[in-house]
Formats: C-alpha cells, structure tokens, sequence
C-alpha cells in the first residue's frame, strides 16, 4: 500500500535521518511514502486569535493542493505539523464563514472543504500496522535498553486533537516494548522542551531541556526518543546542563537498529550527541556498522 | 483584431489623459507626454525597469505588469514603480557554501512566509514567486534557483509581500550558490577552452568571420545542448529555449492596430 | 494606582482580549491549576492565573508583561482548567494586540548569523509567526 506524504520543511532542511529512517522502517512493514508533488509550509504553530485569517491559509493550502493531487489522507513524520494541519482541518470543518473567506483568497487552488484526513506517523504504526506485525520484523530486540519516550506538547494537545491521551500517553512506550527495550516514564515527558525560544531565548530553552534530560537520566534512561524536529533539535543541542547528556534518537531510528537495517539509511551518525557509542555497547550495533 | 475605439481614457498618477488606443502603457505614458528618465529600460521584458501598478474600472484589486509589456486599457489608472526598495546583505561568494539554512541566514525573513501567495499574484513574468520561497527555507537551493530562473527583478512580488520578504535577492543568492557550488561543470565548455587556448580552433573562427548574418543564425538554429550526466531534468533555461527559436526576437512595442 | 470601575461594561483591554481570543475570562475562578501545571512558570513575572486576573481589572502591565512571550502554547493549561477556559488563546490574543500596537516583538533583521547558521526552519517559523506581526 502507499500513503500521500507531507514532509514539512525542516524534515528536508536538516532533520533528513529521520525521514531516511522513516522510509526504511515503513518499507520493511510493506508501506511506500509517496511525497506530494507541491507543497509549503504548514506554518509550524496554529494561529490562536479569533481574526488572524491569513496565519490559517499555509496549511489549508496544502490540503487544498493535496486535494487537486488526487489524495484523500496525509501522513506527517513531524509533531509540529501534525498539529498545525489537524486544527486547521478542524477550523475548516466546523467554522463555515472562516472557510468560505480562506477559500475565496486562496483562489489558485480548489476550494479545500476538510475532506483530507492527516495522520501521524504513530498513529499508522499503532492503528493501522499494529504493534504484532511490527514485533514479527524485530531482529534485534532491545533487550537491556532503556528508552525514555518523550512526547512534548504538539503531538497530544489539545486534546481531541491529539494522537493519543493528553495527560497520559502510551504509544511510545508501547512500541519501544515491542522492540524489546524497557521503558522509563515520567510527568515530564509531555511537557514542552521550550519550543521556538531557541530562537531568541535559547536559556529557557537550556533551562528546560536540562530538567528533562535530568529527569531521563533519574529514571535509569540510556536515550531519549520522539518524534518532533523541533523538540529534537532542542534536546540534542541544549543538554549543556546535563551531566552525561542522553543521545536523542527519532524513535524510527530505534525501529531501524531493532530491524536490523542498514545503518547508512537509519543515520546514526548524524547526531550532536553520539548515539552509536551506547548502541555498540550495548551490542545492537557491531563496530565494523558503525564505521558505515 | 478587436474592435476597439481609437481613443482610450487613462489616468496617470490620478491625472486624466486621452492616449491612442492599442499603445503599451510605456507608449501610453510617453503618447501623453511624459518624457521617462527612469521606469522605462530595454522595451522588450528582459530588464525589469518599468513595473507599473494599476487598477482597472469594475475591479476594487491592484495589479501589476511591466508597463512595455502591457497594453494600456481604457479606465486604467496607474503609476510607474521604478524601483522598488529591498536591503542586501553583503556575502562573499567564496563563503556562501551550500547548506540547508545558507539562504536563513542572509534572508531570514523567508521564515515569515505566510503563503498567501501574492507574490504569484503580482509576478509578471509568470513565475511561481511563493514556491521558491518555500523551497528556500526547506533548503533547496537548486529548485530555488531553477523555479526564479525566469526573474527579471523588477521587484513588485517584494512590494506586495504582507511579510517584508525580499523575494528577487532570495532567488538570485540561491542562483549564484547553485552556478557556483552545484551546478555541475559543462565538459564541451572546457573542451573548447582549452582548443581555444591551445589555437585550434583558429581556421573555425576563421570561416565564421566570412559568414553571412543568415548562414551565422542558421547555425545558431541547428545549435545543440549538452545533457547533464545522471540528470533527466534539463536547466530550466533549456528546457525553456530549447526549440530552434530566437528568444530576443523583437521588433516593436507598439503593435500596430488596423482600424 | 488601580482604579477598578463597576460600570459593569468591560474595560477595553478585556474586550479586546475576549474577541482575539474568544474565551471568556470572567470564568476564571482564580484556583490557580493553569499556573500549576504550567513548565514555564519558573520563567514568568505573572502567573496565567494572574494575568486573567490583571486583564480583568484592565491593569496595563498584563501587555507589558513577560509572560505573554514565554507562553509557547503547550496546551497544558486549555487541558486542566476545570473551567474550560483556553488560557493559551487569552496570551496569543495579548500578544497580538501588543504587536497591532508596536513594532515587532523580535527583530528579524538583527538575528546573529551564528545563531541563524544553526537553527532549523521549524524554529525560525513558529517563533516569527509567535513575535511578529
């Protein structure tokens, strides 16, 4: 079966293992990606004031392009995405005014009714693969590895938007089981990294991410996963708080090594902190793969 | 032809004029008796002097188009924008390697893209404004490069932009990064260098020297183009200009209008 | 001096902020569970409890507070009022009516080159469409 794709851009820019590891895994479960032909940016965060029609046209735009490719869902790798694209097709289909202006200025493309369903990567993985089939392509099985999964804000909240329970998720953990790896959980894992203050307040941002790694490496974590570029970028640059800061992997990546793929594709190496190291250690990599 | 009156009503700048029909408004402008010392350049759509904006009776929107372009329409109320203003920042060429974010880091503002497309909207050369943009800030620089091959500069996607993006500095960085770090290098090119250097190619510029305009545009037809090795995509400007037919093959701007 | 009115019409900032952000403030009833949950706390002058609080007496240091900016909409606090109030929508419409009045909150043009030469588009995105007008 193939699925219409939607990459956002920092999956293109610089978050390019994940999407590689993505392809990987979802072959291996019989799943071709196939990436719209035309797209923009979905605007990474949704526009809250009431007025703010214009902030709302990014997203609606790619539905409305996705539309006239002929696609009827849309999968999304990145939590930022997901959200944005998920509460702009909620906006479109519940406010009918706010649709009908947005659809008069988009002009270039068809009208976008909210007809497109957007899916996240994990909720494919748990509802349409399911966790059985995934467990039957383990290889390796994580046995010893403790994984924490940290979900940050976009991909729960708010809530009826989100993929999974807003206050007490399980879909990370239960497919880091089905890989074989022992989980560590924590309040923390749902709350937000400091998001876009990298940008001008990127101690926040430290500040943050240093509680939260703090907290994975108290619970017995040897990695963090999730699923966000933004969080990823976040938790790989800013743990210089940390004391032995904790490699930060996208969880297909994990999916990749339990598989037993080529590591080449999985992009290990493409980390501040260096997941291959605790991944030899713990000998679900050989050395002579990691050279790759 | 249509059947038009030989007379139109235009305003410039808000002043009433009476001009002959069927002119471009660069010759609507000049029938009225302005003399332009700067909106106006090449005539012929390639320099990007002479933006115009304007509106026309029966719509409330503003539009745009390169007034030698264009024709002067009766109820069309408009003004030259020659230039129109969009801060650089300095880069050596030598330091501007590829990179997912080079573009971001001269032109941040790409980020601010709201897609509302009105670049598009505004580009009189047809050219797909937004798209380049978003191609920018997810780091393509070759389809940055190739989708703004076609951009002249004249500047009106930059002045219609609800984020402030300076659309035509955008396209040409990603042009420059891309000739210089990407595109690959033409072999036939340095083959006839190097034939150039070394005198052979003497007794050929030779017998070109003695042909006639006819037999040297002959020879310009019958041109061919090299194919890039392990690319099924053609540059843009091929693929464009690729059929046997001069480009610059203008001959007035005025289109003559039997009455 | 706080000078609190009991014309019972809205002081005009709360109007304001009941339109952008559609939620009723008067709702509030001040238990505070927003502010507890909240993980950028640690980083804010006023409390989103507070904040409600100074919106409501139409106190202008609630524009000029830090906290409108720290808010990076988590959701956390739309998920837990027990009133059903989405606090996140009360500090985007503050925010917004801050940058309908002044200029923009981050300064595109003056961003170091290093820290642009190192963030991803996500990160540069969210927080102009957060910053600015």
């Amino acid at each position: 079966m193939h699925i219409d794709y939607y990459p956002g851009c920092t999956i293109k820019a610089s978050a390019g293992q994940y999407e590689t590891s993505v392809r990987a895994v979802l072959a291996t479960l019989g799943i071709q990606m196939k990436e719209m032909e035309q797209w923009n940016c979905c605007g990474v965060v949704h526009s809250l004031a009431s007025d703010n029609l214009i902030r709302h046209i990014a997203p609606i735009r790619v539905f409305a392009r996705l539309q006239e490719q002929g696609g009827s869902e849309m999968l999304t790798l990145c939590d930022m995405c997901y959200n944005t694209l998920s509460q702009a097709n909620h906006l479109v289909r519940q406010n009918a005014r706010q649709r009908e202006s947005i659809n008069d200025f988009i002009e270039a493309e068809e009208d976008y009714d909210g007809e497109i369903h957007v899916l996240h990567l994990l909720q494919i993985l748990r509802d349409r693969v399911g966790y059985q089939t995934i467990k039957k392509h383990v290889r390796r099985a994580l046995q010893g590895l403790t994984v924490f999964p940290y979900y940050g804000c976009k991909l729960l909240r708010p809530g009826g938007m989100g993929i999974d329970d807003p206050e007490a998720p399980r879909v990370l953990r239960d497919l880091m089981h089905t890989l074989g790896a022992a989980v560590a959980d924590d309040p923390l894992q749902t709350q937000c990294c400091g998001s876009y203050h990298i940008v001008n307040h990127d101690e926040i941002v430290s500040r943050r991410v240093g509680k939260i790694a703090a907290r994975a490496l108290e619970r017995g974590a040897d990695v963090i996963v999730l699923s966000c570029p933004l969080c990823h970028f976040n938790l790989d640059t800013r743990q210089a708080l940390v004391d032995s800061p904790l490699p930060v992997l996208y969880f297909t990546q994990l999916m990749g090594v339990a598989f037993g793929l080529d590591l080449d594709v999985l992009g290990l190496n493409q980390h501040h902190i260096d997941p291959l190291m605790l991944l030899q250690q713990r000998g679900f990599v050989q050395e002579e793969e990691a050279l790759v | 032809m249509i059947d038009q009156p030989r007379e139109i009503n235009i305003q410039l700048m808000g002043k009433d004029y009476k001009v002959s029909s069927g002119l471009t408004i660069i010759a609507a402008i000049e029938y009225a008796g302005y003399k332009l010392v700067r909106g106006a350049g090449c005539r012929a759509g390639f320099c990007g002097a002479c933006p115009t904006l304007y509106r026309r009776a029966g719509s409330h929107k503003l539009y745009t188009a390169l007034a030698c372009q264009t024709l002067a329409e009766d109820g069309m109320c408009l003004v030259q924008v020659p230039f129109v203003p969009v801060v650089r920042r300095p880069y050596d060429i030598e330091e501007v390697a590829p990179s997912a974010n080079i573009i971001l880091q001269y032109y941040p503002e790409v980020a601010a893209c709201v897609s509302c497309n009105t670049c598009t909207r505004a580009c009189p050369q047809g050219i797909s404004v937004m798209d380049y943009i978003q191609t920018a800030l997810r780091g393509d620089i070759e389809q940055t490069a190739l989708l703004s091959f076609d951009c002249i500069s004249c500047g009106i996607c930059s002045s219609r932009c609800p984020a402030d993006i300076k659309h035509y500095p955008v396209g040409q960085l990603a042009r420059r990064i891309y000739s210089k770090y990407l595109l690959p290098r033409s072999s036939q090119l340095a083959d006839r260098l190097d034939e150039m250097e070394t005198e052979q190619c003497e007794v050929e510029v030779e017998t070109m020297m003695h042909l006639s305009t006819e037999e040297l545009r002959a020879r310009y037809e019958q041109r061919s183009f090299e194919t890039v090795a392990g690319r099924d995509q053609k540059h843009s400007a091929i693929q464009k200009w690729g059929t046997a037919v001069d480009p610059v093959d203008y001959r007035d701007e005025v289109e003559e209008v039997a009455y | 001096m706080i000078k609190i009115t009991a014309s019972g019409r809205p002081n005009e900032l709360l109007r304001k902020a009941a339109a952008l952000s559609g939620q009723d403030l008067f709702a509030c009833y001040q238990c505070g569970t927003c502010s507890a949950g909240c993980p950028m706390v640690a980083e804010m002058d006023l409390l989103p409890d507070q904040l409600i609080r100074h919106v409501l007496f139409g106190m202008s240091d609630a524009l000029e507070s830090t906290a409108i900016w720290v808010c990076a909409s988590c959701y956390l606090c739309d998920e837990r009022c027990p009133r059903g109030i989405d606090v996140s929508k009360i500090m985007e419409a503050l925010r917004q009516i801050w940058l309908r009045q002044n200029e923009d909150y981050v300064h595109v043009a003056q961003l170091p080159k290093e820290t642009l030469a190192e963030l991803p588009p996500i990160a540069l995105v969210a927080n102009f469409r957060k910053n600015t007008g």
